[in-house]
């Protein structure tokens, strides 16, 4: 990836939930791999994220949540990208997620969801083969 | 310890032991070549004599409910009377959650502990645009004085005590169960319980904070100084090294930073006046108990001696119960796995016996669907049932802090008193444990020692059963707990109801006085007392504290 434009991913951390381990290990993983990170720090909103990315022009979103807003937080980030254009960028989640909201999460637009207990190696193989630099 | 002549023989033997070993390991080798906790810190394949032959026993041991009170802070400790069984427990309306509460009290649960949903542990009410999506998932919403009615209806608050998870609008909650308790007609004086009010570790670890560190001790003093005069039976603050190690710390680093932060609060109330020996005794502590049994029970053991010595020889204290490190526990939400997930009744049955053995006063043990959703009655059930076989069945109540003595044990509680105390004294060099957290030095160290342990696992270095090893195609069918989905309309209701059958009138004087109390140096409480029976709502005094002390940003570090 050296003498190529790195590909850019923003690890957001939506709504009120303060745990900020999983999200921060892999915003570590993936600079570790050669990405370039952009970590929003916790308790951002929605719009915030979604601001973030634009301005931040990333190529890939990670949204990590484990407090149970995910079904609402989730799926209102990904109506705002849509909304602004952004819909080309690539969405994947992880965190506490239950088995019965992934149908409806996946059929939103999140491309991925990592349950605990995914090595990191397993997210950045994924981010490698599914987000590519946006033309 | 030992004489001289008997350490001799001991390191004789040692030495044919170690030869025996060689040629064992020659032919054999071991199955890896280091041996360490899950905390990474390295262990040897045995421990004798020679490991604590400088080890003073009356003054670094003794006996229990006696200085440096390693072995407990009790005489009798559980001769006398079991851990108190204290299940963490909240979801949904405060209706559902008194319905849990009054199930758990029938099932011979003995104190209760609250669980508040994201938006009351955010300083927000239901009704906030940032509450969307958030009411009642991972905890009870409490917006009002009246939810709190809803929530300990029929439930004597001068008979049980409740630990309320809750930091930085604790000074509120607790103003609200005060409120209660007169309403039950109970004398505040004789009232017991917990708040756990530790902003510090928060900006550390756990991560809900409203208001910069400074101004956040200071309100956390005002409940000190008010409890010690108004409510004495209350534990102000429970300094809490649980969310530390949860974010990814080490068994040492969470005793470090749990105790620096006690310093710290200690310390800031001495500043404001206060007599040490006036507040100390109740302070108390909240640890995590991880997989790893030795080193936990070590660190429980260190966790007293280093406490006993700081009060007694830093801060002066004379009054015994002053040195005391009480504490409650709670088995790792993190050790838990999403895979198997019936394997996770093992692990916290594990993880509460040294919790046990380390002689902790109260314990919570995890359900074992607690990574998948909230726990389910069923499980929460088999969490307790897991304490009441420890406390009854199993025998290990019989002999008090039956592994001291043990080489091994006494080896690993001093070298982790060592450790932490170098960690203790790194942060009193950097200006005391505020001006660490505002460097990231502590959040740094977590964060790193989180990575390390993850990539661990990665690599198998270290063994999550069903995780990195053992693994097996599975669907995981374990009955959760469903908030319903019309909750969050009806909170919102129930809330905008409340806010306008109210005194409106009253409730703006009353918050005039918050902030008045807030700009200047008067005690917060009585003013917040005032407000909450006025049904003052949560947001409304915390969106005071904000305008006035400003809001904490998260820096954003990984």
């Amino acid at each position: 990836m050296n003498s190529e434009v790195k590909t850019r991913i923003l690890i957001g951390k939506p709504g009120l939930d303060g745990h900020d381990r999983g999200g921060k290990i892999i915003a570590r993983g993936l600079r570790d791999a050669g990405f370039e990170v952009i970590y929003t720090g916790l308790h951002q909103t929605p719009e915030q994220i979604v601001n973030a990315a634009i301005q931040e022009d990333v190529d890939g979103v990670g949204l990590s949540s484990l407090a149970g807003a995910h079904n609402h937080l989730f799926s209102h980030i990904l109506k705002l990208l849509q909304a602004k254009g952004a819909g080309d960028i690539v969405v994947f989640a992880g965190g506490i997620i239950p088995d019965d909201d992934i149908p409806g999460l996946m059929g939103s637009g999140i491309r991925m969801i990592f349950h605990p207990g995914t090595k990191i190696e397993d997210v950045v193989n994924w981010v490698k083969i599914n987000v590519k630099p946006r033309s | 310890m030992f004489e001289e002549d008997k350490m001799r023989e001991v390191l004789r033997g040692k030495e044919e032991w170690e030869e025996k070993l060689n040629k064992t390991l020659a032919r054999t080798p071991q199955i890896k070549e280091r041996f360490s906790t899950v905390s990474d810190q390295e262990i040897n394949s045995l421990y004798t004599p020679e490991d604590i032959r400088d080890l003073d026993f009356q003054g670094e041991v003794g006996f229990p409910g006696d200085y440096p009170f390693t072995r407990g802070v009790q005489p009798s400790m559980y001769r006398g009377r079991a851990w108190t069984m204290r299940m963490f427990s909240g979801f949904g309306s405060p209706a559902d959650t008194n319905k849990r509460y009054h199930y758990l009290l029938s099932q011979g649960q003995t104190g209760l502990s609250v669980a508040f949903h994201m938006p009351t542990l955010m300083g927000y009410d239901s009704d906030s645009p940032l509450a969307m999506g958030e009411v009642g998932k991972c905890g009870v919403a409490i917006d009002t004085l009246r939810d709190m009615e809803i929530l300990f209806d029929g439930i004597p608050l001068d008979r049980v005590t409740t630990s309320m998870t809750i930091n930085p609008p604790a000074a509120i909650l607790l103003a609200m169960y005060i409120a209660v308790a007169e309403k039950q007609g109970a004398d505040k004086k004789k009232i017991g319980g917990t708040i756990q009010n530790d902003m510090l570790k928060e900006f550390i670890a756990q991560k809900t904070f409203m208001c910069p560190p400074k101004p956040s001790v200071r309100v956390i003093v005002d409940t000190i100084e008010y409890c010690t005069q108004e409510v004495p039976k209350w534990n102000t603050i429970s300094i809490s090294g649980y969310h530390i190690r949860e974010a990814g710390s080490t068994a040492v680093q969470e005793l470090a930073f749990t105790l620096a932060d006690g310093i710290g609060y200690v310390q800031a109330a001495v500043e404001r006046g206060l007599d040490v020996d006036s507040f100390a005794p109740r302070l108390s502590f909240f640890f995590n108990a991880h997989i790893d049994f030795f080193e936990e029970i070590a660190k429980y053991r260190a966790a007293r001696r280093i406490w006993a010595r700081t009060m007694k020889d830093r801060f002066k204290a004379k009054d015994s119960r002053s040195w005391l490190l009480r504490f409650h526990t709670q088995t790792a939400g993190c050790s838990l796995t999403a895979q198997q997930p019936y394997n996770n009744v093992v692990r916290t049955a594990f993880e509460a016996l040294s919790a046990v053995l380390g002689g902790t006063q109260s314990l919570h043990t995890n359900s074992l669907d607690e990574v998948l959703a909230l726990p389910s009655a069923e499980s929460v059930t088999i969490a307790l049932r897991t304490q009441q076989i420890i406390a009854e069945e199993t025998g290990v109540v019989n002999a008090i802090d039956p592994l001291g003595g043990s080489y091994f044990v006494e080896a690993l509680t001093n070298k982790m008193e060592q450790e932490a105390m170098a960690y203790i004294n790194k942060i009193d060099e950097m200006g005391g444990i505020i001006a660490a957290i505002e460097k990231g030095y502590p959040q740094n160290e977590i964060a790193k020692a989180a990575y390390h342990y993850q990539q661990q696992i990665d690599r198998e270095e270290k063994t999550v059963v069903g995780v990195n090893k053992y693994v097996m195609e599975e669907n995981i069918s374990v009955e959760t707990l469903k908030i319903a989905p019309d909750l969050e309309e009806k909170q919102i209701a129930a809330t905008k109801e409340v806010k306008k059958n109210r005194n409106n009138d009253n409730v703006r004087a009353s918050l005039d006085k918050v902030r008045a109390a807030c700009k200047g140096n008067e005690n917060v409480m009585p003013h917040i007392l005032d407000a909450v029976r006025e049904y003052a709502s949560l947001q409304e005094i915390c969106d005071v504290f904000r305008e006035v002390f400003g809001v904490y940003r998260d820096p954003g570090m990984f």
